[in-house]
């Protein structure tokens, strides 16, 4: 028998939640959940992990504030020890708080574009990759869940059954 | 979910359900151009191209083109920056700050300060590129290998710090105003019949979804990136003030300055997000979205940082007479009775008497008095930093070396150029980008939402 994959609409993204939760309880797990919004409350139900895209921010920020002491260190008294109106560049330390401007800003610089793109990449959002919600509703005013029944040891029938006795606006059912 | 008092107002006004959010913001994009859109935009272009010339001129002719002389060194161009980049700092307040402190007034507001503080950096880069004189060598600022030994530049100096601090300013805001417009694009992509919209849609959402784990990582990277943009806008405006604060020039030389000049960016943002936001509710029918309660709420952080920067003037003024410094007590009376006191009483009117009228309800909630409010703070900003830049220098510890400043054709017709350009990109954004953050909205339609708050009451 071929798999079969479920899109339910709901137009409400209570009743969204709702009917991710009774399904849920049930034992069934829901593969996918298209929004045109962030529903708040749906990644407990149906088991969306926490990111770690802050974490990740963080890591770029240190090597921003690594590499930016590294540079001024560097530019400034390794490479050419200026003397700028008497006051030269013997050692880092000495000269670090006219530093800290740019190492605060290099860092800024690092952690914020290092996190963006990471989110582009994990997501798989990039300039030219193709759309695949599964109705342009969704990013209007439609909430669409995905259950297929390969994740799930039921029958399409019992499944579908299940299904619509959640509050449905629109069910479509398809071979994959 | 988040229950929100029924005292307070809504913030979305009307029976809108989510399909109607969408709907009035996305028509006015499928639509034809209007009128008014057209004729806008004709004359932007027309003052944008006579920058373009002006410019053109400048290059060719060199700086000398400029009302510089060996006393003024700095006029025009570096106030027209300040004022360029302090207008800048209000979309990422607004959009950094405000998200930090939960204010869900911001939603409505904060994709066109955005896109308007990215067209006034961007506005402001010009005027510190061009001083350069050679523009094409405008990459020397960074410390790239070079034959010259290598020479690097000096991290020593406040401009240098600048040159990072405004580039960092510039591309956070830019990816953060991106990465809010995703999933704003994605809708337009999927709503709009013509193929070359589809098209073009569909590249600049970058297939964008609406999966959970993507709204998950999206409410996240928004959080972050508003936690790390915060201390940037401080910063940005603080380094500003640096290149003048560090210099040992009368009347430049005082620790006031980073955040006299930040709340001033703040006051003088607020101001021109006011002349634009006025404007737009009314061409582009918004009333709904952007009413009364969100210009009053602009008018009272124009009033709190319109305060900061009086109390600061009168700080200053103060300090350079107890101070005892004969040079310092003369660069703050020769500002408000030398030659160009007249910029100075201008300025004070301006951005300290002013903007206490609004201190009054009738009048901070009245749409005409802020528009033309709005209008007063920015010519005054623009005389605050006229003020600190020229009339200190004209006159500083050697009266041999005094002089006067008369701002030349090119001077002038440059600022009016940045003016051009920047309407023109701002009417090109509200013409095809998503002037509010459509899909932001409708999280709050349910708790602020006027039809679902009065639901709520039965």
């Amino acid at each position: 028998m071929a798999n079969k994959v479920f899109h339910v609409m709901y137009d409400d993204d209570q009743k969204l939640l709702d009917a991710a939760r009774a399904l849920v309880a049930q034992g069934i797990r829901v593969k996918e959940v298209f929004s045109p919004f962030p529903v708040h409350g749906l990644d407990p139900i149906i088991g969306v992990k926490r990111t770690r895209l802050a974490i990740a921010s963080f890591m770029y920020a240190c090597t921003g504030t690594a590499l930016s002491i590294l540079g001024t260190w560097y530019f400034m008294v390794s490479d050419w020890d200026w003397n700028i109106g008497g006051k030269p560049n013997f050692t880092w330390i000495e000269n670090a708080p006219a530093f800290v401007p740019v190492m605060f800003e290099f860092s800024v610089f690092c952690g914020a574009h290092g996190m963006v793109l990471t989110y582009l990449l994990r997501n798989g959002t990039l300039p030219g990759m193709p759309a695949d919600n599964p109705d342009p509703r969704t990013t209007d005013d439609k909430f669409v869940m995905e259950i297929t029944t390969e994740d799930n040891h039921v029958s399409a029938q019992d499944l579908e059954a299940k299904i619509r006795a959640t509050d449905v606006f629109e069910l479509s059912i398809k071979d994959y | 979910m988040f229950k929100e008092s029924n005292i307070r107002k809504p913030l979305i006004l009307g029976h809108k359900t989510y399909h109607d959010i969408t709907n009035d913001i996305v028509s006015p994009i499928e639509g034809p151009a209007p009128k008014q859109w057209k004729i806008a935009i004709t004359i932007a272009l027309i003052v944008a191209l006579y920058g373009v010339g002006v410019i053109s001129y400048l290059v060719g002719v060199g700086i000398g083109s400029w009302g510089l002389n060996k006393t003024v060194g700095w006029a025009w161009d570096i106030t027209n920056f300040v004022w360029w980049v302090g207008i800048g700092h209000a979309g990422t307040l607004i959009s950094a700050v405000l998200l930090l402190f939960r204010q869900r007034w911001r939603m409505a507001i904060n994709r066109s300060a955005e896109a308007m503080t990215i067209f006034a950096v961007m506005m402001a880069a010009v005027f510190p590129v061009f001083h350069m004189g050679r523009v094409w060598m405008a990459y020397w600022t960074l410390p790239l290998p070079n034959q010259f030994g290598s020479l690097w530049p000096n991290f020593n100096s406040a401009l240098m710090w600048d040159v990072f601090a405004i580039s960092t300013y510039f591309s956070v805001s830019l990816v953060f105003w991106y990465i809010g417009l995703i999933p704003d694009f994605a809708t337009i992509r999927d709503r709009v019949s013509k193929p070359w919209m589809k098209k073009f849609y569909s590249i600049l959402s970058f297939g964008w979804s609406g999966r959970a784990k993507h709204w998950t990582r999206f409410e996240e990277i928004s959080l972050v990136l508003a936690g790390i943009a915060t201390p940037l806008v401080f910063s940005v405006h603080s380094i500003v003030s640096m290149d003048f604060a560090t210099s040992i020039v009368p009347g430049w030389h005082t620790t006031i300055f980073p955040p006299y000049f930040v709340s001033g960016a703040i006051f003088s943002g607020f101001a021109m997000v006011q002349t634009l936001l006025l404007i737009m509710r009314k061409t582009m029918k918004l009333e709904a979205y952007i009413h009364l309660k969100h210009i009053e709420y602009m008018n009272i952080v124009i009033i709190v940082t319109g305060s900061i920067v009086g109390v600061a003037y009168l700080t200053e003024l103060f300090i350079s007479d107890y101070s005892g410094v004969q040079y310092e007590s003369y660069a703050f009376i020769n500002r408000f009775s030398g030659p160009l006191a007249w910029s100075y009483w201008c300025m004070m009117t301006c951005n300290v008497i002013s903007p206490q009228l609004f201190w009054f309800k009738k009048l901070r909630t009245n749409l005409v008095f802020t528009f033309v409010m709005s209008i007063i703070v920015n010519i005054g900003m623009w005389f605050e930093r006229f003020v600190i830049i020229v009339t200190s220098i004209h006159r500083d510890y050697l009266p041999a070396a005094w002089g006067e400043f008369k701002a030349s054709f090119i001077d002038i017709g440059m600022f009016i150029g940045t003016i051009g350009i920047f309407f023109t990109l701002f009417l090109l954004f509200a013409r095809y980008f998503p002037v509010l953050a459509l899909n932001e909205l409708k999280t709050i339609l349910k708790t602020s939402g006027e039809s679902y708050k009065n639901d709520n009451k039965h």
